[in-house]
């Protein structure tokens, strides 16, 4: 016999072949990098995004305003107690805008301009001042710093978000002319060619409709509004402070895209802000309103306070109710049920609870507590029942699961020194076992903390401005407030929005390190 | 004095009772065994705690009955009572009205601040806190009867010899099966809630009608076709399933063939942070990404198709909230859905498999493809159905993103409306459940319910059947 041993090349076909097939292997390992890459880059994008906007959010404009409380106005005779100066908002108000009125004198003109500037500030935004004042009542007459958070857009004009413009610096500008007309001529050699230059490279990538692009200088606290615009000279309209500002300054030139029609904000809201930035009078500091107010319809006072409070209650209420029944059901399951079809159709039942849609619940809760019962509607304490049923199964299977690694000589050792089978459970086996099925509630509860469909349906959407204080008060919860804000219009409330995600998810990823944190602690191999 | 007693806070009241009761109970039963210890000749059976507990039961298990009993049925008591006693003049109010009446009063009585109201109501008010009352005395002096005779019973039994953990320890067990049979509750008041409803629905409207029509107008209460809403549902889970099935399943396989252990370690946790992120935050990431970007970018086509002459109109709808960006982000939600489950199968395939395909020359893909995958397929399947599932019942990406017009396209950048949509617009207004408009919400949720729960059923059975045992 002999052994004939191959010695040759493979044919020029077989490695060709062989060539495809490891590409084609190398091709296949890509596929699979590609999937990986395109999950965690999506991952990466939504955090990217919403960490952003949030981070815009984290911070917002506060005006001050030196205003003298002039008891005639915020006591006046017969509403000077503490509880009615607290609620004198309109007093309070007018002192702001007085003090607004006197910084810009010319506002007073017309009726417009004066609305245009009593926007600045919302009414309800001087409460805490009031609130203030009501509990300490010798600051009555005296002259204190009010602060208050600006309006949302100039808020966010102020950020560079909400108003698309370019700045030019403009070149030395040599006189200034009055008119008839009340306007200015500003003239100096080569002034304007800058503003020039970027107004003809601004038209190329606008839209033929958006019309005249405005042009606003600023000198110092005066601001203007040009026209005519020549390399050396222009027209000015001036909207706040003194012409006489921009002689021999180097004023600073905005070209704002959008047409004054078009935005939110005015051309005088603009000089009057910058001038009121130019004076020092605007902060930039932490939005820790967003942890302390309650709800809004105005984005610069909107907090998430009484959601906050309301998750918690629901909260509880679903820990109370979901962690003992779950636990108890996992228990009985796994060391006390008989083998039959009984225990057989409850195992089903508890599979298929988890896998059913969240808004099902809802409608149960809908059917079952608020129609069929007669719980209040919007209520913590039904919310969190609803979200109890959708929880405790979670938690049954993660304490099953807990249980069933606790190895049977536990078991055994017990029973074998005289223990009942519920002493055996009670006493050994569940302590045990107890930081699994902690890890597993936790899980079961951060997941009900990020629900939010099955409580639109019983009715946690209303708008609600005050911190509930139980269970049965009107309330709403973290997502349902994320969702309701993402409806609003207004620009202003999508950074608030990211903001309230930050903070929703940071309570996740608490629950979520303790879970971490308990298993490194506690696990333990048998 | 009855109206005062009609404000007791009766909720922390019982719960108080429950625990005032239980606990005293539970003391006098353990003094008394550990006299009986004391002076017996033989061993007690138990210990003492036992009898202490067994006390305890007694005492506390008629107590909590009663209080549910109160919880449920003193608002309706104390409410037909005083319809019964209303002035002739409230007869002509529908049941609806007379409901919302008793509620006012209801809500003046809580606050003790009817002032300003006129005299009838004042006095049904404080009527309504007389009756109140009463029947929170009665309760309460019911309760104090049953957990002192309770107490008293179970006092009399105790004996060296009583098995008292032996009782315990059976209604410990009871409690224990209650627990678990919430499972079987939750169920059927899931199916009949909504099977109730929804045969009250279908008292209105035809199930054949609902099923098979076309045209969606609920808001109206004009028309019920849902057919555009099961559409619209299928679409967007079909998309959704077009970006998770590919991504999650070559994750899966990625992690599992060719990913180090260290790289797994750190990529499968990362992924499945994907499924942990509660799904109104990507909602808000749809509505405010991707739906935009899908608009410029259908724009943006119409536009070069016009231009090249390929169209004369704009193809593609291209709508500010879109069943592609809505299928889109559904599809990355859903991704660790698809690749945990697929990951467990894939691992679960024994090496032995993969080292007879290598012995036999077979590259790492070719082993993958014709090798583990076709022995992992039952449990891929699976997870791709229990994907789908999750996909038809997820309510807040689509009704964030995917727009509320009941329409059939195969747009993908049209807005299309889903069961769930359809179920929150319909739940969010005021209105009544007699109303076939909340009730059509019901009989989606119905729908919705049984085709998951197939879903479901059909993925665990494939398991169960197909599932190769290699051991």
């Amino acid at each position: 016999m002999t052994d004939t041993v191959r010695t040759s090349a493979p044919s020029a076909a077989a490695a060709r072949h062989l060539k495809r097939r490891r590409a084609r292997d190398g091709r296949f390992r890509y596929y699979g990098l590609t999937a990986i890459f395109v999950a965690l880059g999506a991952l990466a994008v939504l955090v990217l995004t919403i960490g952003t906007q949030a981070f815009s959010a984290a911070t917002y404009n506060v005006v001050r305003y030196e205003v003298t409380l002039d008891p005639a106005v915020i006591a006046p005779e017969g509403a000077n107690r503490p509880a009615d100066i607290s609620r004198n908002v309109e007093g309070f108000y007018g002192l702001v805008r007085d003090n607004l009125l006197k910084t810009f004198p010319e506002a007073e003109a017309d009726r417009v301009s004066r609305r245009e500037l009593s926007d600045f500030v919302t009414r309800l935004a001087v409460l805490p001042t009031a609130r203030l004042v009501a509990n300490n009542p010798e600051l009555v007459g005296s002259t204190i710093t009010l602060t208050a958070p600006l309006n949302d857009d100039l808020d966010l004009y102020l950020k560079g978000q909400g108003v698309r413009e370019r700045k030019i610096r403009a070149g030395a500008v040599s006189s200034v002319q009055g008119d008839q007309d009340g306007t200015f001529l500003l003239s100096g050699t080569g002034a304007f060619e800058a503003v020039v230059a970027g107004l003809a490279a601004g038209s190329v990538d606008r839209a033929e409709d958006a019309g005249q692009p405005d042009v606003l200088l600023t000198a110092g606290v005066s601001t203007g509004r040009l026209s005519d615009i020549g390399a050396g000279s222009a027209r000015m309209e001036l909207l706040t402070g003194r012409a006489q500002d921009f002689a021999q300054a180097r004023p600073a030139a905005r070209i704002i895209v959008s047409a004054e029609s078009e935005r939110t904000i005015s051309d005088r809201q603009i000089a009057w802000v910058l001038a009121l930035r130019e004076m020092g009078r605007v902060d930039r500091v932490p939005r820790w309103t967003l942890l302390t107010n309650s709800d809004s319809t105005y984005p610069e006072l909107a907090g998430g306070l009484a959601a906050i409070v309301g998750s918690l209650l629901t909260m509880l209420i679903t820990a109370l109710v979901a962690m003992p029944i779950g636990i108890l059901a996992a228990v009985y399951l796994e060391e006390f049920a008989p083998r039959n079809r009984l225990t057989e159709f409850i195992e089903v039942n508890i599979n298929n609870l988890a896998a059913v849609p969240s808004i099902v619940f809802g409608l149960l809760g809908a059917a079952l507590y608020i129609n069929f019962l007669g719980m209040p509607r919007s209520a913590p304490l039904v919310g969190g029942l609803v979200l109890a049923l959708m929880t405790f199964p979670v938690v049954i299977i993660a304490s099953r699961a807990a249980l069933k690694a606790v190895p049977p000589s536990v078991r055994s050792g017990a029973l074998a020194v005289g223990a009942s089978q519920m002493q055996t459970v009670f006493h050994h086996v569940v302590p045990l076992a107890a930081p699994g099925i902690l890890t597993g509630a936790i899980l079961g509860m951060a997941r009900a903390l990020g629900e939010t469909a099955p409580l639109l349906l019983i009715g946690m959407v209303a708008f609600v401005g005050d911190v509930p204080r139980s269970p049965a008060d009107e309330s709403t919860v973290m997502p349902v407030l994320i969702f309701s804000w993402s409806n609003n219009a207004e620009r202003a409330w999508e950074p608030l929005t990211s903001a309230m995600i930050i903070i929703l998810l940071a309570f996740l990823l608490v629950m979520n390190g303790l879970v971490v944190f308990l298993r490194r602690k506690y696990e333990r191999r048998w | 004095m009855l109206q005062q007693l009609g404000q007791l806070p009766m909720g922390w009241l019982l719960i108080a009772l429950v625990a005032v009761f239980g606990s005293a109970a539970f003391f006098m039963g353990r003094v008394r065994a550990e006299r009986l210890l004391a002076g017996a000749t033989s061993r007690m059976h138990s210990r003492p705690n036992y009898h202490g507990y067994y006390v305890a039961m007694w005492a506390s298990v008629p107590v909590v009955i009663v209080a549910i009993a109160y919880a449920i049925f003193a608002e309706d008591l104390t409410r037909s009572q005083l319809t019964r006693e209303l002035p002739s003049s409230f007869a002509r109010l529908s049941p609806a009205e007379l409901q919302s009446y008793l509620e006012s009063v209801r809500m003046a009585a809580g606050t003790a601040a009817s002032a300003g109201a006129d005299r009838v109501f004042q006095a049904i008010t404080n009527r309504y806190l007389e009756l109140r009352g009463l029947v929170n005395t009665g309760t309460l002096a019911l309760l104090g009867l049953l957990a002192a005779g309770g107490i008293f019973f179970a006092q009399r039994r105790l004996q060296p010899d009583f098995r008292a953990r032996a009782f315990v320890e059976n209604g410990m067990q009871l409690v224990l099966f209650l627990c678990a049979g919430v499972a079987i509750a939750t169920t059927a008041g899931i199916v009949l809630s909504l099977l109730y409803e929804s045969l009250l629905f279908f008292q209105k409207v035809s199930a054949w009608d609902f099923l098979t029509g076309t045209r969606w107008n609920a808001q109206t209460e004009a028309e019920f076709g849902a057919l555009p809403l099961f559409f619209g549902t299928f679409m967007i889970a079909l998309i959704a399933m077009l970006v998770a099935a590919p991504i999650g399943l070559f994750s899966a396989i990625f992690l599992s063939e060719y990913a180090s252990p260290r790289a797994r370690a750190w990529i499968k946790p990362i992924l499945e942070i994907l499924a942990g992120i509660p799904t109104v935050v990507y909602g808000f990431f749809a509505l405010l990404v991707v739906a935009p970007g899908i608009r410029t970018a259908a724009i943006w086509f119409n536009e070069t198709a016009i231009r090249f002459g390929l169209a004369s109109e704009p193809i593609l709808a291209a709508q500010p909230t879109s069943a592609l960006a809505a299928g889109l982000v559904m599809g990355i939600m859903v991704i660790p859905f698809v690749s945990s489950l697929s990951d467990d199968v894939i691992n679960a395939v024994p090496q032995t498999l993969r080292d007879a395909a290598y012995a036999l020359g077979a590259t790492k893909s070719e082993t993958v493809k014709q090798v583990v995958v076709p022995a992992a397929l039952p449990g891929i399947i699976a997870a791709l159905l229990l994907a789908v599932s999750r996909a038809i019942g997820e309510t807040m990406i689509v009704v964030m993103a995917a727009g509320k017009s009941a329409r059939i396209s195969m747009d993908p950048t049209s807005d299309l409306t889903t069961i769930t949509v359809q179920i929150v617009s319909l739940m969010t207004g005021e209105t009544g459940f007699d109303d076939p408009k909340t009730l059509s919400a019901f009989a989606l949720g119905l729908v919705l319910f049984i085709v998951t729960l197939a879903f479901n059923v059909v993925a665990l059975r494939v398991v169960k059947k197909y599932r190769e045992k290699y051991d």
